[in-house]
């Protein structure tokens, strides 16, 4: 953005990535769709980030994401008063800022949105944290809507062959679920087209991701925080391919020219955990000012991680691992082997991560895997306390410190 | 009731107790958590040792960030400093986000035996969860036969089982003959035989119990009634001193909603029908914990219905700080208790009072009150 009177800095605008204006266009647009469904007659289910969003797809379903919502809640800098809302609602200060700013918003229709489009149903899959299970029942209960719960047994160190037959039982009674709400059967011709597009969609946005491997990366985490929403909402979808498509064309031309995110890209970082989102801003151009680049993370590579388990010629059939088995949902020790495996991968010489107060599953083990990086690759690594949309747990000042004595240890490497 | 020093003198050093087991040649299985499936443990000849940790908490801290509760602090910094050193392995049932990444965290770090995760189903309340719960149970048998290196028959099953019916209706006793006259034990006693009976050798604990509570019996009928009558509900409450600063400020507890309580104590096995299976269905169907899912009222349900039949005149909300499905629940619960009339307060401990004062204080003006 620029100030007025300003001419706008070509060396910035050259680095702008041309895609944001399409996608902005598409969430606006489908944003419009979900909030118009009450005239459209469209049912609408609201849906954990994890879930398997491809039978609502398949169903004509629209798929709402209030973690998605807690995310814009954030990132528009409107969490502070809805947490302290939710408060007021007897909820404690120390639950996820995520739930308790979309617990708030719903009674009074608040946020950057006006507030979610009423669900008919919600559908919750575990396979993220216990959190979710909690706030979706305490939605249940206000809005009065049926709640499917998808259970995906966490995966300590092995997807267990009860588990197997026990998720893939609940996959076939989430769809008996959806033919019960909407009245009409699932169309498994279509289930299977959906499946492939979802697979498809997730290659793509690996693909994407990938191209940041190159020196200098064309894009960075930042820029993954914001173009992840379609993944999440509309995996399944031709919108995705097509929009993907355009991003990975944007990215090899990126390289092809020689446009890197940051200007002179010196360091390459990896961040862990889910965005800062009130300050992803000032964290990107304060990583930028020491030349460093956050060329991956862990949190937007979560919707493609476990693709590796997934058939897309039997998608159905399948999806109960490839869901079991996200990133959030296995072991410690499998964490810091997937966080070495992307720091070979991006070629990373640090490692950024933020223990955020409002997610235990991911952040509780970091310190271990902190420890394991650190021994088996001897790179550094940082530590920022901070919470994802409550404003009221982040210190400036003293993670500025911090990241400035990071990055002086980096440079003296 | 000499038997009471006993269970004093273990509910307040567990780790003792376990080391002089341990001496005697007996094999100690450390758990969490009331969703462990003891019995097995019990099967498998070995003692069920419950994990509460212990304050003062240093080691844990390169492991655990602050905004962990107390609990898992504690009971990491317990394995981490030696002090469970005693056990032959751990057993981690699949409860909330954080008892679930403890649990990573213990087994690449603490050197406590063999490792077990019980990776039970989250909701409880479908066909196909409960069919998954009784494979979860073979599982763990399984697990357990081969860290153990024994076998478990049908038969050991069943006897461990039919113990378990005897300790439980010996506990529940206890607190029906509280909540009948409150004068006739103290509640710190109460939390301190249910404490220990997670620690001791159960066919000890059971023999105690017995006359325990005969001798209860007995005397009970010599006492007065007094106090306010109130329930309290949480999660874990490890604080012997809790009991006693509420009976000091003029309550009388007559029941409770916590995993070291009722939970606890009820659900019988059918030991009649398949022993699997009806070992399987107990902890699908007993008292549901918020980190699992039965439906969407049946905590708050239950926690009026507790306060209704025993006469309670409020509860105390009492939770471990950073216990989210605990805190998720809070409002729903307190709404339900609102609806009913019946008033009630929430304090937030760790593992020590924060302030005994502001806790007491609370705690008068809050019986004062109803």
């Amino acid at each position: 953005m620029t100030t007025e009177g300003q001419a706008p800095d070509p060396e910035k605008e050259k680095r702008k990535i041309k895609s944001v204006k399409k996608m902005k266009e598409i969430m606006t647009n489908y944003y419009i769709e979900a909030k118009s469904a009450e005239q459209t007659g469209k049912k609408v289910a609201w849906i954990t980030s994890g879930g398997p969003v491809e039978p609502l797809i398949v169903m004509d379903i629209i798929p709402v994401y209030p973690e998605n919502h807690g995310a814009m809640i954030g990132a528009s800098k409107m969490g502070v008063d809805l947490c302290e809302k939710s408060e007021q609602m007897g909820y404690s200060r120390d639950l996820c800022s995520y739930a308790r700013s979309d617990i708030a918003c719903a009674p009074v229709n608040g946020g950057p949105i006006g507030g979610l489009p009423r669900p008919d149903m919600l559908v919750c899959c575990n396979n993220i944290c216990g959190t979710v299970l909690k706030w979706y029942e305490v939605q249940a209960r206000y809005f009065n809507v049926p709640l499917f719960i998808l259970d995906t047994p966490f995966c300590h160190t092995e997807f267990s062959d009860e588990a197997r037959k026990y998720v893939r039982k609940q996959v076939d009674e989430y769809i008996e679920f959806l033919e019960m709400v909407c009245g009409k059967k699932c169309d498994f011709d279509r289930m299977a087209e959906v499946g492939k597009l979802s697979v498809r969609g997730q290659r793509l946005w690996q693909e994407v991701l990938d191209t940041a491997a190159h020196k200098p990366a064309p894009m960075s985490a930042f820029d993954a925080f914001f173009h992840l929403a379609l993944i999440v909402t509309l995996r399944g979808t031709q919108t995705v391919i097509d929009y993907y498509t355009g991003l990975l064309e944007e990215m090899r031309e990126r390289i092809t020219s020689g446009i890197s995110a940051v200007p002179d890209e010196k360091y390459r970082l990896l961040w862990d955990n889910l965005p800062v989102w009130y300050k992803t801003k000032w964290l990107s151009e304060k990583f930028a000012a020491h030349d460093a680049c956050l060329v991956a993370d862990t949190y937007t590579s979560a919707w493609c991680g476990s693709l590796k388990y997934i058939d897309e010629n039997d998608f159905l059939g399948t999806m109960a691992e490839g869901y079991s088995r996200i990133y959030l949902n296995i072991g410690v020790d499998e964490m810091a082997e997937t966080v070495i495996e992307m720091v070979d991968k991006y070629d990373a010489d640090g490692v950024v991560m933020h223990s955020n107060r409002s997610c235990k599953p991911y952040s509780l083990g970091q310190y271990d895997i902190q420890r394991i990086v650190q021994e088996k690759r001897e790179i550094p690594t940082l530590m920022i306390e901070a919470d994802m949309v409550d404003e009221r747990s982040f210190s400036e000042s003293q993670i500025e410190t911090r990241i400035d004595a990071f990055m002086e240890v980096l440079k003296a490497r | 009731m000499n038997n009471l020093a006993l269970f004093h003198r273990i509910a307040k050093n567990p780790d003792e107790y376990g080391r002089e087991l341990k001496k005697s040649g007996r094999k100690i299985v450390g758990y969490f958590c009331s969703y462990t499936p003891e019995e097995i443990i019990l099967a498998a000849g070995a003692v069920p040792f419950r994990i509460f940790g212990k304050g003062d908490v240093s080691l844990a801290d390169a492991h655990l960030q602050a905004y962990s509760c107390s609990l898992i602090r504690g009971a990491l910094e317990d394995a981490l400093s030696g002090g469970l050193d005693f056990l032959d392995g751990a057993v981690f049932p699949h409860t909330c986000d954080s008892i679930q990444r403890l649990s990573d965290i213990w087994r690449i770090n603490a050197n406590t035996g063999f490792h077990i995760d019980v990776v039970l189903p989250v909701k409880l309340d479908t066909k196909s969860s409960k069919e998954y719960m009784a494979d979860v149970i073979k599982k763990f048998i399984r697990d357990i036969e081969k860290s153990l290196g024994i076998e478990i028959s049908a038969d050991d099953l069943r006897a461990s089982a039919g113990k378990y019916n005897q300790i439980r209706a010996y506990l529940k006793k206890i607190y029906e003959i509280r909540s009948k006259n409150p004068a006739v034990i103290r509640s710190s006693d109460v939390h301190a035989i249910i404490k220990a009976s997670m620690f001791m050798d159960r066919d000890l604990l059971l023999k105690e119990l017995a006359s325990f509570t005969e001798d209860l019996q007995i005397e009970g009928e010599k006492m007065k009634q007094g106090g306010k009558r109130v329930v309290l509900a949480g999660g874990v409450c490890n604080l012997p001193d809790i009991y006693t600063l509420i009976e000091d400020s003029g309550g009388a507890v007559v029941w409770d909603d916590f995993c070291t309580g009722s939970r606890y104590i009820e659900g019988e096995i059918d030991l009649s029908a398949d022993i699997l299976e009806s070992t399987a269905g107990r902890y699908s169907e007993r008292i549901v914990c918020p980190a699992k899912h039965s439906g969407l009222f049946p905590r708050g349900e239950h926690l009026v219905k507790i306060a209704k039949e025993n006469n309670a005149k409020g509860v105390i909300f009492l939770f471990l700080k950073f216990c989210d499905p605990h805190s998720f629940d809070y409002p729903y619960m307190k709404e339900m208790l609102d609806k009913e009339g019946i008033p009630s307060m929430l304090f937030e401990v760790e593992d020590q009072l924060p302030s005994e004062g502001q806790f007491k204080t609370r705690c008068e003006a809050f019986l004062e009150m109803i």
